[in-house]
């Protein structure tokens, strides 16, 4: 895993200085809200239904298990007693207490983080593969290029006040775990036929009011000039991308506005002046950061067999375990979507007992992922009925990955002020009709998202099946998408027909899962394939007729 | 239909109910709010201790205000998902 070293400390140290300033100046009431609103904001801390939220970056994801146990740490002592893991593979806190601010960041800059540019019209946290440097199919760990972007993006001062907010994601395999093609760019590192590495680069992507599919600007750009060409693409959003109107100021509108030829030309032209000029790291940089995402020493004497006589361990192991890239090993998923529980929450005592179970069975090392789940990617099979006990005590060991109670939900009214309606409540009524796990086993992959408006940060139109709250007439509402994808699939699902209200909405889940329960070429067929086979015409049947 | 006023704590982000002398973080506490509301908004404002304050619908009688809205609902009882973190004098049932 990457340490910071002098630099890194030296910056967080500064900013959080900075910031503690500006905090004690605002109790002091020496500037006013206003003021001191869009610099809170910058520095991660809103002011939701309840009281301040804090959203903590999780670089591409990434944790030790001594930062885990800090997240912990301040659950307990600054907020609530817990906390939620985000869409953007962060952590949100929902008490927050300003007068404790300036202490909380001091505890986080210890364990290297802190929650700056995670909000703002800046370039966001990174986000990246859960299974990175475990799994079989990456050509390479993609971190170190996800580091080497956040280095490069920190404080960056061209890019601290964009048009809008940035996000940038960073795989290295065919598999899309990260939804690269709803980024404002997605970078797939490949290797080509000379064994060098390169990227190919999507811009535009995005989800929101306004949800796009990112287009291929550059199929090819050399590992050793990507920032450069980052940079480019940047300095062209940053020039064009419109500041009159927060709704057409993402740079899939830009992108959209002048067509991707267009685009891409004026990227080229840019790219031009900007690469000869030196800004791309050298060689004995990327080298140093490589070497800190070196694999960990694999035991090649692991056994790779595994006992499944416990039932129970065995459905979690063919639900929740993925193959790893070394003979041996395995990669787990803890699901934070237990039963009747809220989607990405983690008490600080399961938090605490994941960091421990990770520093003894999985190199110390815990993963967040995009779908609000954990994952322990370096985990050797002789340790995997240990490490299941483990999580089971703390009801972490919900064997329910990628199934119909694994939902996406963003915190919604009971938490957010843009809500229209709740979302968590409808993924807790929609994974209870469908408790019994034969049954969702039965019903195989199905991706349910929810978001409580429009802004879509519960992914809902990556969904499979989505739901967007939306408000009628002060009352809450729900409509229904259907046939999205944010794998290497991506697709945009789209409105099957009128919304419903709170109990509607769960009923027309359950009439689609029936119906296609009965319309499946095979056991194989998950609820996408049949829906792209079929169309939406017979699901709008199954729901609305009769 | 009666008005009463709530805002943020700046300190604390803690939601507060106006009581007529002071800030009360419980509903049943907040007086209804006559046609000097606007006013004692714009106070609250320069102020800037109280963050966001707002004048809100509320249907019921002292002691017992019911917001007309999901929303202010959800702010005067709680999380409807977290009966543990309820605020006291709304229940979550409301929502
Ligand atoms: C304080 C609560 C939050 C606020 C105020 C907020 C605000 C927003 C807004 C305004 C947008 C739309 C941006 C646009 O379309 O240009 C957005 C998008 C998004 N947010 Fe949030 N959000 C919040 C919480 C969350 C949470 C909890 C998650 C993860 C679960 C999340 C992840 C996302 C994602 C993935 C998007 C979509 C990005 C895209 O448009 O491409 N946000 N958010
Ligand atoms: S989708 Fe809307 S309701 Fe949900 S967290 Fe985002 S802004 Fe809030």
């Amino acid at each position: 895993m990457y340490r910071y070293d002098q630099y890194d400390q030296a910056i967080v140290d500064a900013r959080v200085a900075e910031f503690k300033d500006q905090v004690a100046r605002r109790l002091r009431n020496e500037i006013t809200e206003d003021q001191f609103k869009p610099l809170r904001l910058m520095n991660g801390l809103y002011l939701q239904l309840h009281a301040y939220m804090l959203r903590v970056a999780i670089p591409y994801g990434t944790l030790s298990g001594t930062q885990m146990r800090m997240l912990a740490h301040i659950a307990r002592k600054y907020d609530r007693d817990y906390g939620h893991f985000t869409t953007r593979q962060n952590i949100q806190y929902n008490w927050i207490k300003l007068e404790q601010f300036a202490d909380l960041l001091d505890d986080l800059s210890k364990v290297e983080m802190h929650a700056f540019q995670t909000s703002g019209n800046c370039i966001r946290n990174i986000s990246s593969d859960q299974f990175a440097g475990a799994a079989a199919d990456e050509v390479a760990d993609p971190r170190p290029y996800a580091e080497l972007l956040r280095q490069w993006s920190t404080l960056h001062p061209e890019f601290s006040f964009l048009p809008r907010k940035f996000k940038i994601a960073v795989i290295a395999s065919d598999t899309d775990r990260a939804a690269i093609q709803l980024h404002d760019i997605g970078l797939q590192l490949r290797r080509n036929d000379a064994g060098e590495l390169g990227f190919r680069v999507y811009v535009g992507g995005g989800m929101g009011r306004t949800p796009v599919i990112g287009s291929v600007v550059r199929d090819w750009i050399p590992v050793g000039q990507f920032l450069s060409y980052s940079e480019a693409i940047l300095r062209v959003y940053n020039r064009y991308g419109r500041r009159d109107n927060i709704y057409k100021a993402r740079i899939k509108i830009l992108v959209n506005e002048l067509g991707i030829e267009e685009f891409s030309r004026q990227v080229e032209a840019e790219w031009a002046e900007l690469a000869p000029l030196g800004l791309d790291a050298p060689q004995a940089e990327y080298d140093r950061i490589i070497a800190q995402f070196a694999p960990p020493a694999f035991d090649p004497a692991a056994p790779d067999d595994l006992d499944l006589s416990d039932p129970d361990f065995a459905v979690w192991v063919s639900q929740n375990v993925h193959p790893h890239k070394a003979p041996g090993y395995a990669i787990a998923t803890i699901s934070l979507k237990p039963k009747r529980g809220i989607p990405g929450d983690a008490s600080s005592a399961q938090i605490d007992a994941v960091a421990d179970l990770a520093t003894r069975y999985a190199h110390d090392e815990i993963r967040v992922t995009h779908s609000q789940n954990l994952v322990l990617a370096h985990v050797k099979k002789a340790d995997l009925y240990a490490l299941w006990q483990g999580l089971d005590a703390v009801g972490l060991a919900t064997p329910n990955l990628d199934l119909v109670s694994d939902i996406i939900a963003c915190p919604g009214m009971d938490y957010c002020t843009l809500a229209n309606a709740r979302s968590i409540p409808i993924a807790q009524k929609i994974a209870a009709k469908f408790e019994d796990l034969e049954t969702q086993r039965d019903i195989g992959e199905l991706k349910i998202k929810v978001s409580g408006c429009i802004n879509g940060c519960g992914h809902h139109h990556a969904g499979h099946i989505g739901i967007l709250g939306v408000d009628k007439k002060g009352e809450e509402a729900y409509q229904l998408l259907l046939g999205g994808s944010g794998a290497e699939d991506t697709s945009l699902a789209k409105i099957l027909g009128p919304g419903f209200d709170e109990n509607g909405i769960v009923v027309a889940v359950e009439k689609l899962i029936a119906f296609y329960r009965g319309a499946r070429s095979g056991p194989d067929e998950r609820f996408l394939d049949t829906y792209r086979r079929l169309g939406p015409a017979p699901f709008k049947d199954a729901v609305y007729a009769g | 239909m009666p008005r009463i006023l709530t805002g943020n704590r700046l300190e604390t982000g803690d939601v507060l109910w106006w009581t007529g002398t002071d800030w009360s973080p419980l509903i049943r506490d907040a007086v209804a709010i006559g046609d000097e509301g606007e006013a004692l908004v714009a106070q609250l404002v320069a102020a800037e201790r109280i963050n966001d304050p707002a004048l809100i619908d509320v249907t019921g009688e002292p002691g017992h205000w019911l917001p007309t809205t999901t929303r202010e609902r959800v702010r005067a009882s709680g999380p409807s998902v977290r009966a543990d973190l309820a605020r006291g004098s709304l229940s979550t049932e409301v929502i």
